[in-house]
């Protein structure tokens, strides 16, 4: 799905808290539906890059949560200047959204099921694909790993779900990665469908590697433009060359990649 | 209607090198960009003799007002541009500047001969902001090492010729007036200012894999239009200037320097429909307040 060309100025419905995360909700009458894994990017109408000496000034990238005849969701967690501002907005608030943009998931195709399997607040783009999987009668189990307790709230956001924290304040006391290797070790007949932090994401890709389950690893980057512009969210490529992720991803097949890096 | 280099132009926005790619841009948001295409002409990332990666990841660091690059010019070389990416940038609605680099006078010169027979090519843009591996001097930071590179060069098409000049220099006027002695038909500035990002969890080590990188983003329109000044009153050439500009009201301080045509950068990645804004913005202004009329804007 192409996006509408430029930016359009959208108005917040709805913040709410979910666990150590926010959930915003903007209806978007214009916009055309996204397909599960594609992103926008995000800035708030006032306040945002006004000041001489004020951050932030580009837009940042976000994977829609869900997309209902509501509005578009996003969920953000405050780690820094721009998802503070985020945070902050309430109803009635501008948004400035471009998107969706880039590329979304595929379906796992015959004798194979998907497995979901994210971390912190990289579940957001499994959410949608777990809602496009269920209603087309397909099963989606997802495995999602938070910090703490706190941030294990945000597993409301998906279904069937099997949880793990850092500190073991909910669910398996661990690393998702541990329950996606039990998961593919009782039946490898998987797509495997991620999302999360860079650790995470190449702990999920050489695991899928070693047991030849095929993965889509929805990736992040700092983006300054998110339509192929400023060349500035690339990754290396299994063949030596960088790709943008905005434009040939933010869903990649894992084969693909080559080491995810730590930033 | 506006002119550059026997280029009649709808308006006096363009974008700046390597800050909006046609093609991708085409794929994010279909033929609506060509509906409204944000540019009066379209000038092409930088393109070299052989292909380049880019540099390493990280790239980018956002900064007050701003952003660090560190791209490192990514670009598919001077055979693959011409077979793959000229006849799409053919498609686009207004005319197409191509914007190249050498690192030494002969690569300058293979590039200028093989552009200068296509006619889907109105003009070229020569990228300076580079040392000459031959001498070790960056072409564009000293009057004399331009004037050399240019003399031996300028021949090798009769396109008109816009040399992109750096801001990291000691005197850019005076590298303008050496560029237009040696048959520049016109000058754009300013290139992004030379600076460094300290890694958060290394100090004393970059952020950025490149090393250093260039500044862009409104924290530099205020040197922008300084350089354009200087520039403007030193030629008799036109100028392309740019640098932070993020409403009609700055393309005016540019024009109001001496600029004929005003890039748009970094503000197109907030939004990339950015220069269509800007434009309609400068239109609204000058039909209110009479103070430079569209119809007898600088032109050349």
């Amino acid at each position: 799905m192409t996006a509408p060309f430029g930016r359009r100025r959208l108005e917040i419905a709805e913040n709410r808290e979910v666990g150590a995360y926010r959930v915003m909700r903007a209806p978007d009458p214009d916009g055309p539906a996204p397909a599960p894994g594609q992103f926008y990017m995000l800035a708030a109408a006032d306040r945002w890059g006004g000041g001489e000496e004020e951050r932030p000034f580009l837009p940042r990238a976000f994977s829609v949560l869900r997309a209902t005849a509501a509005g578009l969701e996003f969920m953000i967690e405050d780690v820094g200047p721009g998802t503070r501002r985020l945070c902050e907005l309430r109803p009635g608030d501008g948004l400035w959204v471009t998107g969706p943009l880039g590329i979304g998931f595929t379906g796992p195709g015959v004798g194979r099921t998907a497995l979901l399997c994210g971390g912190g607040v990289g579940i957001a783009p499994l959410a949608i694909w777990q809602d496009a999987l269920l209603a087309t009668g397909k099963e989606a189990p997802a495995l999602v790993g938070f910090r703490d307790a706190s941030h294990a709230e945000g597993a409301a956001l998906l279904q069937a779900v099997q949880i793990a924290t850092d500190d073991g304040s909910a669910g398996h006391h661990g690393l998702v990665t541990e329950l996606l290797a039990a998961a593919l070790a009782a039946d490898p007949r998987r797509v495997v469908y991620t999302c999360g932090p860079p650790a995470m994401l190449e702990a999920v890709r050489a695991i899928c590697a070693d047991l030849a389950v095929p993965a889509l690893l929805a990736l992040e980057s700092a983006m300054a433009c998110g339509f192929g512009a400023c060349f500035g969210c690339v990754v290396s490529a299994a063949d030596g060359s960088y790709i943008r992720i905005c434009l040939d991803g933010p869903v990649v097949d894992a084969e693909r990649l080559m080491e995810i890096p730590a930033h | 209607m506006t002119a550059l280099c026997q280029l009649d132009l709808a308006h006096p926005i363009v974008n700046g090198s390597g800050t909006f790619d046609a093609i991708a841009a085409r794929r994010a948001f279909g033929e609506a960009l060509l509906d409204d295409f944000p540019f009066a002409a379209f000038v092409s990332k930088t393109i070299t003799v052989h292909p380049r990666a880019g540099n390493p990841p990280p790239r980018l660091w956002e900064t007050p007002a701003g952003m660090i690059n560190s791209i490192g010019l990514p670009n598919k070389g001077l055979e693959r541009y011409l077979a793959e990416d000229l006849p799409q940038l053919a498609e686009l609605p207004v005319p197409l500047v191509t914007n190249v680099m050498g690192s030494t006078a002969a690569e300058i010169a293979t590039l200028l001969e093989a552009l200068d027979d296509r006619d889907e090519i109105a003009a070229v843009e020569l990228n300076v902001s580079c040392p000459n591996i031959t001498t070790g001097l960056d072409i564009g930071a000293d009057p004399a090492e331009l004037s050399a590179v240019l003399r031996e060069v300028r021949g090798r098409t009769a396109k008109p010729l816009i040399v992109k000049l750096t801001p990291n220099t000691a005197d850019v006027a005076a590298v303008a007036e050496a560029a237009e002695a040696s048959g520049a038909d016109a000058v754009s500035l300013i290139n992004t200012l030379r600076a460094f990002a300290p890694d958060p969890g290394r100090p004393g080590e970059p952020w950025l894999g490149g090393g250093t990188g260039g500044l862009s983003g409104p924290a530099i329109r205020a040197v922008a239009l300084a350089q354009v000044a200087a520039v403007a009153c030193r030629v008799s050439i036109p100028v392309v200037g740019m640098g932070g500009v993020q409403t009609g009201q700055h393309a005016a301080q540019f024009l109001e320097a001496g600029a004929t045509l005003v890039g748009v950068g970094t503000e197109s990645f907030r939004d990339p429909a950015a220069g269509a804004r800007i434009s309609r913005e400068l239109h609204d202004l000058f039909a209110k307040s009479g103070a430079i009329d569209r119809s007898t804007a600088p032109n050349v």
